[in-house]
């Protein structure tokens, strides 16, 4: 069964049925239904750090040092619970700055430095693309052996030209895999929701397939652990195996754990799938149990598979990395080999393509685009659509990856540099760890500090790590690692300043990191920041109070035409996909159409954001330059910018007490506001009003003017009829005029009041006569009722005849004539007198009573005959009396004629002091 | 649950595990003993292991 | 046969001058007082052209406008508002519900008549 075209066919199917999950994500994603927007494929895509380091690896590694393989998965389980505090900030911090890669995100830190970015990632290939050489060796040896069934002994292989290599093979698809899910299209997220659900189900290939060799060596070969453990003592150095001591020490151990915690973060694959690729902040929590949980999952069996093989194939002629394939294959289990076969191959292929599109990126954004951008003879900066150009670097930077990695697989074969370079690996991207945790934590960091401390760190790393793994290899001369270079003993790579005890991890982490953290820490103290390294380090550390803001908006200055950033979006990101980012921008600021933005600091910032997704952040800062006029910021603007926000901090409670008061102050200004809106709009009525009571009778007046001029035929009886309507209009009009002025003045208070004693009975009679014309002309009765002797009051002598003439006249109006009878009263009560004017006309209806009183409110329609009158009379008699401090007030029956009363108060009081203008 | 005392929850249950998965805990079950015929380091550390997950898991998915 | 104007107008000087004009310019006319009689004299008399004040008592000016217009039979029939209020919002107002002119008071006779001339005849 296990013949080459077999597993080469079963191979190709794999990994077409890759592409095919690849491509169902992105068109999943593409119609806006995420296939991964989940917790679960989160935390299975995670389980790309198990590599065939993990799914082969683990097995070997245990059968030399016992349970010494398990710090490898330990430590990610204790980091994941400190994910809360530092994962989620890098994610928030990514995504809040269109982060693309960790190298990006370490040159963003430190002001957005092109030597930091491109430092990371020349660290990140030498240490990872010999990474990617063991996954296809692992591949290429899994394979050997498995089409070599049923001989379980691998013979070295007799050299496969690289044309004929399988492997060569796997990897070309694994870069066609890569640009087509990694690097189809820009995005200015960078994410591949295709690519990640296809590693989230490689992670479950490999899962089932390991735990599937595990049952069947533990359940099938014997009868469970406790068989399969009990056996297990018959080999020589079993003890050493389930003991630590003497295959590892606890120190080893310890540094091992450490390792490891800062490998789950910082491997450019990690960073990849955990930050780059997240789609949403909340799936870490999930992640924060599920992905140890899987970890837990794939390493149950790793002893159990071990002691099987050794106990197996106990003269050590079968090397303890192959065992999950081997020991299926002597049992004659092909199905479950091939199975196996298939499960080392997703952890290959997982490893490869995510670690190669992170690599990439990196290469691209942080090394090439920069480097290109700065040959002026390209004139790249000046090219209209640049889109072309970077997804062609991607493209040759994803082959330039895999073909790297090929490249040392074929050339370093079985050497030490090769198998060593797990830890190799971590210990590399270790590095990275003081300047990342330190820059997200620690606002002091500076560029120079970091730029020395990774120098330093990975310095110390090539020397104590690297180089004596090429000794070891046979590739340097091996005197350098046994006697120092130069021959100088406290310069020996591996007992460095003479220091032994240590294992070679933890001895080149301990330097390489006192170094490191030294440096960064030192230089960062000593020297100062630039203002842009100092915004950025605010940004960073204080990510979730700043979120919300547009990020870096408060610590730019500058200015720029809109169609010149327009056209550099283009540049990069090509035309529709600029318009669409510009549109999104636009409807997110409540603008119709892009056309409508102003090129303001914060779009400035937000373009500098697109491009980051595109070219990096160090880039894209260096191109948005090149547009924007920028007025650099000092260190001292923002330093004032800062203190500003702190005094205002500082001051925040007197500034509360303020505005509380401000509040206090604005409502009654609100009130008085509208007071005096309403008085306003009274004044408004009040002269409409008016000027249509003035309107009236001139309409008469015209109209009859100017019938006597244009009709000079008219007979004399008419013309003469004409002309007493004309006087009389015009009379109303003068009586109407006075009355308005009158009321204007009263309710002015510029009023002049006289205050002297007046004998009320008196002034009645005098009234009574004073209109006796009205009264006869329409022959009414008059009487009036008046005791003999009243006490005199103090008032306004002419202002309450006034008053009594208006209510006199009003009665003779409307009292029928002939018929008509009034009547004055006049009554002194305990300290008020009252005065009464009766009449039998047709009497108020109920609900004019009390509009009578008001301006130009005339009780109306109950009478045939509108009366003459200004509507302003009632309301003047009542100002007038409540001047002092007197009432007016109506009592009738409609049909049984109206009384009006009104009633002072007896001199006793001092009326005058009332008025504001009294003498 | 306040997020900042989820925050120490896990800070917490971090510290459990370093101390459980390092010297000297580790050294109290660094024995040949067994369990049930299983090596007790074995034992132990998976099942410190499962315990921790189980921990992580609650602090995290207990509601706000 | 002469033309047919009723007047709606409750200040009784300005009615005499308006009955005396429309009279002497050989208008059948019927003056009224009361809003709540005009659209009663409109049903009875079948004027040509309504002389109609808006601060009728009892009855808004407009709102007689505006139910003179919703009855179809009458649509021929012209309608002049004459109003002291001549604010443009109002004069819109007047116009708004159906009526042919609005004529501020006070007003020119000779450009009343004109105006009634050019509306009926």
């Amino acid at each position: 069964m296990l013949q080459t075209t077999v597993v080469v066919l079963a191979s190709f199917a794999y990994l077409g049925l890759l592409f095919a999950i690849a491509f169902y994500g992105d068109k999943r994603a593409e119609s806006g239904r995420s296939l991964i927007a989940n917790p679960y494929i989160y935390s299975l895509s995670l389980a790309v750090y198990c590599t065939t380091w993990t799914f082969y690896g683990s097995v070997g590694r245990a059968a030399s040092t016992g349970i010494g393989f398990l710090p490898i998965y330990l430590g990610p389980t204790l980091m994941v619970a400190l994910w809360w505090f530092v994962m989620r900030k890098i994610i928030r911090i990514s995504k809040a700055n269109r982060i693309t890669s960790i190298a990006d995100f370490i040159a963003s830190r430190y002001g957005k430095s092109q030597l930091l970015g491109g430092l990371v990632t020349i660290i990140a290939v030498i240490g990872v693309v010999p990474y990617i050489a063991l996954q296809l060796k692992a591949v290429s040896s899994s394979f050997t052996l498995l089409v070599q069934y049923p001989s379980v002994v691998a013979e070295k292989a007799s050299s496969v030209p690289v044309l004929g290599d399988t492997t060569l093979a796997i990897a070309i698809m694994l870069a066609a895999f890569t640009i087509f899910f990694g690097a189809r299209q820009l995005d200015v997220t960078e994410r591949h929701e295709g690519m990640v659900a296809a590693i989230a189900f490689e992670s479950v290939v490999k899962l089932l397939a390991f735990i599937a060799v595990g049952i069947f060596v533990t359940y099938g070969l014997y009868d469970g652990f406790s068989d399969l453990f009990s056996h297990a003592r018959q080999l020589p150095d079993f003890n050493a195996l389930i003991t630590l001591g003497s295959g590892m020490s606890y120190g080893a151990w310890a540094s091992l754990t450490c390792l490891s915690m800062l490998s789950i973060m910082l491997l450019p694959r990690q960073f990849q799938i955990a930050v780059v690729e997240n789609v949403n902040e909340a799936h870490l929590r999930k992640a924060t149990w599920l992905f140890p949980l899987y970890l837990l999952a794939i390493n149950v069996f790793v002893l159990p598979i071990a002691v099987g093989g050794m106990i197996h194939f106990p003269d050590g002629s079968v090397d303890a990395d192959t065992f999950v394939l081997t020991l299926p294959m002597a049992h004659q289990q092909q199905a479950l080999a091939l199975f196996a076969f298939i499960g080392g191959l997703s952890a290959a292929t997982g490893m490869v393509i995510v670690e190669t599109i992170a690599l990439s990126t990196m290469v691209c954004n942080d090394l090439v685009m920069p480097l290109l951008l700065r040959i002026r003879r390209l004139r790249l900066a000046e090219q209209n659509d640049l889109s072309f150009w970077l997804l062609s670097i991607r493209r040759a930077a994803i082959v330039f990856v895999m073909l790297l990695g090929y490249a040392y697989f074929r050339l370093a074969g079985e050497a030490y540099a090769l198998v060593s370079i797990g830890l190799i690996s971590f210990a590399a991207v270790a590095q990275f760890a003081p300047i990342l945790l330190g820059g997200i934590f620690w606002k002091e960091g500076t560029r120079a500090g970091a730029i020395a401390g990774l120098l330093a760190g990975f310095l110390v790393w090539s020397y104590t790590l690297l180089l004596p793994s090429f000794a070891k290899s046979g590739w340097l001369a091996i005197g350098f690692l046994e006697n120092g270079l130069w021959d100088i003993a406290l310069l020996k790579p591996q007992e460095l300043f003479g220091l032994t005890g240590l294992d070679e991890i933890s001895h080149c982490m301990f330097w390489s990191m006192l170094f490191n953290v030294g440096l960064y820490i030192g230089i960062s103290l000593v020297g100062r920041q630039s203002a842009a390294e100092h915004s950025q380090a605010t940004l960073f550390v204080d990510v979730f109070k700043n979120t919300v803001d547009a990020p870096g908006s408060r610590f730019w200055r500058g200015s720029a035409s809109l169609p010149e950033l327009f056209a550099l979006a283009q540049r990069f990101l090509g035309p529709s996909r600029a318009e669409r980012a510009f549109a999104a921008y636009a409807r997110k600021r409540g603008l119709k159409s892009h056309q409508e933005l102003k090129p303001d600091a914060a779009l400035v910032s937000q373009v500098e954001m697109l491009l980051a997704g595109a070219i990096g952040a160090a880039s894209a800062r260096v191109v948005v330059s090149s547009v924007v006029k920028e007025e650099p910021l000092d260190l001292q603007e923002v330093m004032s910018i800062v203190e500003e926000s702190s005094q205002a901090i500082a001051y925040g409670r007197k500034l509360e007490q303020k505005s509380r008061e401000l509040e206090t102050a604005t409502a009654n200004l609100t009130a008085a506001n509208e007071r005096l809106k309403e008085l306003d709009r009274l004044k408004d009525d009040f002269i409409s009003t008016v000027t249509h009571e003035l309107r009236t009778p001139l309409t008469s007046i015209r109209a009859f003017s100017e019938i006597l001029r244009d009709n000079p035929a008219l007979d004399i009886a008419e013309r003469s009829r004409f002309l007493g309507i004309v006087v009389k209009e015009s009379e109303r009009l003068t009586r109407l005029i006075n009355q308005v002025l009158d009321a204007a003045k009263i309710e002015s208070g510029n009023a002049e009041w006289k205050s002297e004693r007046v004998d009320l009975a008196e002034l009645i009679e005098e009234a009574i006569l004073a209109t006796a014309q009205v009264f006869t002309d329409k022959n009414l009765r008059v009487s009036a009722d008046l005791p003999a002797s009243t006490p005199s009051i103090t008032a306004d002598r002419d202002r309450l005849m006034q008053v009594l003439l208006n209510l006199l006249s009003n009665a003779g109006k409307f009292c029928q004539p002939d018929t008509g009878v009034v009547e004055v009263s006049l009554k002194v009560e305990l300290n008020t007198i009252c005065v009464g004017v009766r009449d039998n006309g047709l009497g108020i209806a109920i609900e004019d009573q009390t509009v009578i009183f008001e301006k130009f409110r005339q009780g109306g329609d109950t009478l045939t005959d509108k009366p003459q009158g200004t509507g302003l009379g009632l309301s003047i008699c009542r100002q007038i009396l409540s001047h002092f401090e007197g009432k007016l007030w109506v009592e009738s029956v409609p049909g049984h004629g109206a009384a009006f009363f009104f009633s002072l108060p007896l001199a006793a009081g001092e009326p005058g002091k009332s008025s504001p203008v009294g003498e | 649950m306040k997020p900042s005392v989820r925050g120490q929850r896990l800070i917490a249950a971090f510290l459990f595990g370093c101390l459980a998965f390092d010297y000297p805990i580790l050294a109290l079950f660094n024995h040949e003993g067994t369990v049930y015929g299983i090596p007790m380091l074995f034992v132990y550390i998976f099942g410190v292991w499962l315990l921790l997950i189980v921990v992580m898991a609650i602090i995290i998915e207990m509601p706000d | 046969m002469s033309k047919k104007v009723l007047i709606a107008e409750d200040e009784e000087s300005i009615l005499v001058s308006l009955e005396f004009l429309m009279r002497s310019d050989g208008y059948l006319v019927r003056a009224i007082r009361q809003g709540d009689q005009v659209l009663l004299s409109v049903g009875d008399f079948q004027p040509d052209l309504v002389l109609l004040d808006v601060m009728l008592p009892s009855c808004n000016g407009f709102d007689l406008c505006k139910q003179m217009r919703a009855n179809t039979e009458w649509t021929g029939m012209k309608i002049i508002i004459i109003s002291a209020k001549g604010r443009a919002s109002e004069v819109q107002r007047g116009l708004d519900s159906g009526a042919d002119a609005y004529v501020t008071k006070p007003f020119a006779t000779s450009e009343l008549r004109a105006l009634v001339g050019q509306l009926i005849q």
